[in-house]
């Protein structure tokens, strides 16, 4: 065969390549896209400016009373600074706070072995699930007190983002399993089983959280007898769990769905049973898929403990409404609010990144 | 391929299908299935898509019901209890079509599980059989991967070994190579040929003719959900008794 010249690799046109082919692809690609990328640069020249100059440029970061805002136009953060105790513990007594804070370390130092890359999985679920069982009760104690000398601290007096995170907290590590059984139970085989799971998730759904709170809180106990009080916070535990167990049973049957039959086959060929097929091949499989759903339910979760405050707990959101009611720091409620909304924003978007990256290192390139 | 041994069968029963009928809904699946197959014996099951090929076998470890006649394995008579269907499975390996390997764990985790969890063996153990069958299929190298890194051949092997690890009496295939590149059909017949050579009772539904011939004791021809005819391999290719069967073979033989 003669040998032809190979025809030489040429760069691509200028055009598309490098920063200035970006720009070309993504904003001036078309007229309308060119229209677009002004009327958006103009939006963006409107608001952040003065946002820049409210929050940051002309606002006020040192005192400690509203006098030293007076002066700036901007922002006045030493509101968030004074009230940050309460922010962060409520009306927990000061005294005591170092409890809240042990738990907290502990916590830290309880998960970080989970956040260790070299630590095998099956260790990680073992040494999580020991945790699960475990920290609760810790925590619980060095919260409420009563054992080991420590002084009893009511719940009522739990708050901030301290109880924000025992609510969110609770709920997700006790919505995720119940989730599981529901789900399995809504696509059980024995009629009882899935009519009984079926109605528990539609009714919990169909009603709003603000509702299940409420009822809890004030309708329940006129059916209870006197005198039989459920602590507030326990009550709104229940409510939150229940009502978040229902949406994802939802979420994870959307996972259990899309396992090919064949896998349910293949562990049955081999001898496993429902609950051994469930653990070790169907659910792995199922959740990993349903990781963004089940992330989205725990951040709605999150964002939906605020509504306790319509029961009177003081959770991060009631704490600081109730700060900007102060008569001393009246007129701060922006900062107060925003402040709120950042901290919100913090967990969830971590719990967004963390999901993003667990799903990239559970991939196991089966989707050949 | 090589002859496998040709030693007597025994006369102990594997295997015994009675007058088994099934539905689907009212669409008559299975139209009394009578079959016996004795140990070390291997069947290989063919006939045209849609006659109920996959369907009987996999009545035989309960995959699926059937609505009348009997079943007995090894010793055991069919029934509806969990427990002595979770028991018989674990004397009956399967394989089939599409692999059905569990993505999310390895090779070597794919074949360790069931003995572990099943058998309860120790880990050490159960990881020992596995890469002993995983050398028997020729993949051990492949232990740590997981299967989607695999081609289909090396997925199909790694299936035919899992079934293995549970140290099966019987081993049913439904159509093992019907989903692989025309290359890796080789692979996947030399490992069922050793197994046959290794005495393993066997019923293979597959098209294969040229496996067929070498390695089963008899051929079964299903159309329309009966058994139509039944023989030893080679009295069934040179003298096909049935219409049914003849035009089969002139239809496969053509391709
Ligand atoms: N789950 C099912 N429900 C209803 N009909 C089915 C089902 N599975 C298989 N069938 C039908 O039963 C017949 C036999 O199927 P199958 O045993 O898979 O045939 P083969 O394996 O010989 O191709 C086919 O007509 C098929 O459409
Ligand atoms: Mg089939």
């Amino acid at each position: 065969m003669a040998e032809t010249p190979l025809s030489r690799a040429e760069p691509p046109p200028a055009s598309t390549i490098g920063a200035f082919g970006w720009l070309h692809r993504n904003l001036f690609s078309s007229p309308f896209n060119i229209a677009l990328t002004v009327l958006a640069s103009y939006l963006l020249y409107l608001t952040i400016p003065p946002l820049l100059h409210w929050a940051l440029l002309d606002a006020t970061w040192s005192g400690d009373s509203r006098e030293a805002c007076q002066a700036n136009g901007g922002a006045c953060w030493v509101f968030i600074r004074v009230n940050f105790e309460q922010f962060m513990y409520g009306f927990y007594p000061e005294a005591q706070r170092w409890r809240v804070n042990t738990a907290l370390l502990l916590l830290i130092l309880g998960a970080a072995p989970l956040f260790v890359r070299a630590m095998p999985n099956k260790l990680k679920v073992r040494w999580g699930l020991g945790l699960l069982l475990i920290y609760p009760l810790v925590a619980f104690v060095l919260f409420k007190g009563g054992l080991f000398g420590l002084r009893i601290v009511d719940t009522s007096r739990w708050g901030g983002l301290l109880l924000t995170l025992i609510i969110a907290g609770v709920g997700m590590t006790a919505a995720l399993p119940l989730g599981v059984l529901l789900a399995l139970g809504r696509r059980s085989q024995m009629p009882a089983i899935q009519a009984l799971c079926t109605i528990f998730i539609e009714l919990w759904r169909g009603v709003p959280l603000i509702t299940v709170l409420f009822m809890s809180s004030v309708m329940l106990p006129l059916f209870l007898p006197a005198g039989v009080n459920f602590d507030k916070l326990l009550r709104a535990l229940i409510g939150v769990t229940l009502f978040q167990s229902a949406y994802m049973a939802e979420v994870v049957r959307g996972g259990l769905q899309a396992i090919p039959k064949g896998q349910f086959e293949a562990a049955a060929a081999l001898g496993l049973g429902y609950w051994k097929t469930m653990a070790l091949i169907v659910l792995p499989q199922a959740l990993k898929l349903v990781i963004p759903g089940i992330v989205n339910t725990f951040i709605a979760l999150f964002k939906d403990t605020s509504l306790v405050l319509i029961i009177g707990l003081f959770d991060l959101m009631n704490i600081v409404h109730n700060a900007t009611t102060n008569p001393a720091w009246l007129g701060f409620s922006t900062e107060g609010y925003a402040f709120a909304a950042a901290v919100y924003w913090l967990f969830c978007f971590s719990m967004s990144r963390y999901s993003q990256n667990l799903e990239k290192r559970l991939y196991t390139g089966h989707k050949r | 391929m090589n002859e496998p041994s040709s030693v007597p069968l025994s006369e102990q029963e594997m295997i015994r299908m009675e007058k088994v009928h099934k539905w689907y809904g009212t669409f008559h699946v299975l139209k009394d299935i009578n079959l016996t197959v004795r140990k070390g014996e291997r069947i290989v099951v063919c006939g045209p898509s849609g006659s109920g090929k996959s369907t009987a076998i996999r009545c035989i470890n309960r995959l699926e019901e059937f609505q009348r006649g009997r079943i007995v394995v090894d010793g055991q008579e069919l029934s509806s209890d969990v427990k002595q269907v979770e028991q018989i499975r674990r004397e009956v390996g399967m394989v089939f079509q599409h692999f059905n390997l569990f993505p999310h764990l390895t090779v070597l985790e794919n074949c360790t599980l069931a003995p572990t969890w099943v058998r309860k063996l120790p880990r050490r153990q159960a990881e020992d059989i596995a890469m002993r069958y995983l050398e028997r299929v020729k993949i051990p190298e492949q232990a740590g991967k997981y299967p989607g890194q695999l081609s289909g051949g090396q997925q199909q092997r790694v299936a035919i070994a899992r079934s293995l690890c549970m140290n099966p009496k019987i081993m049913l295939f439904d159509e093992p190579t019907s989903a692989l590149d025309p290359e890796m059909i080789k692979e996947v017949l030399e490992t069922m040929v050793t197994l046959a050579e290794d005495g393993m009772t066997m019923i293979c539904v597959t098209h294969e003719m040229g496996f067929a011939k070498t390695v089963a004791h008899r051929v079964i021809f299903m159309d329309g959900g009966e058994i139509i005819e039944e023989n030893e391999p080679e009295e069934f290719f040179t003298h096909p008794q049935s219409d049914r069967t003849k035009l089969f073979l002139s239809q496969i033989l053509h391709n």
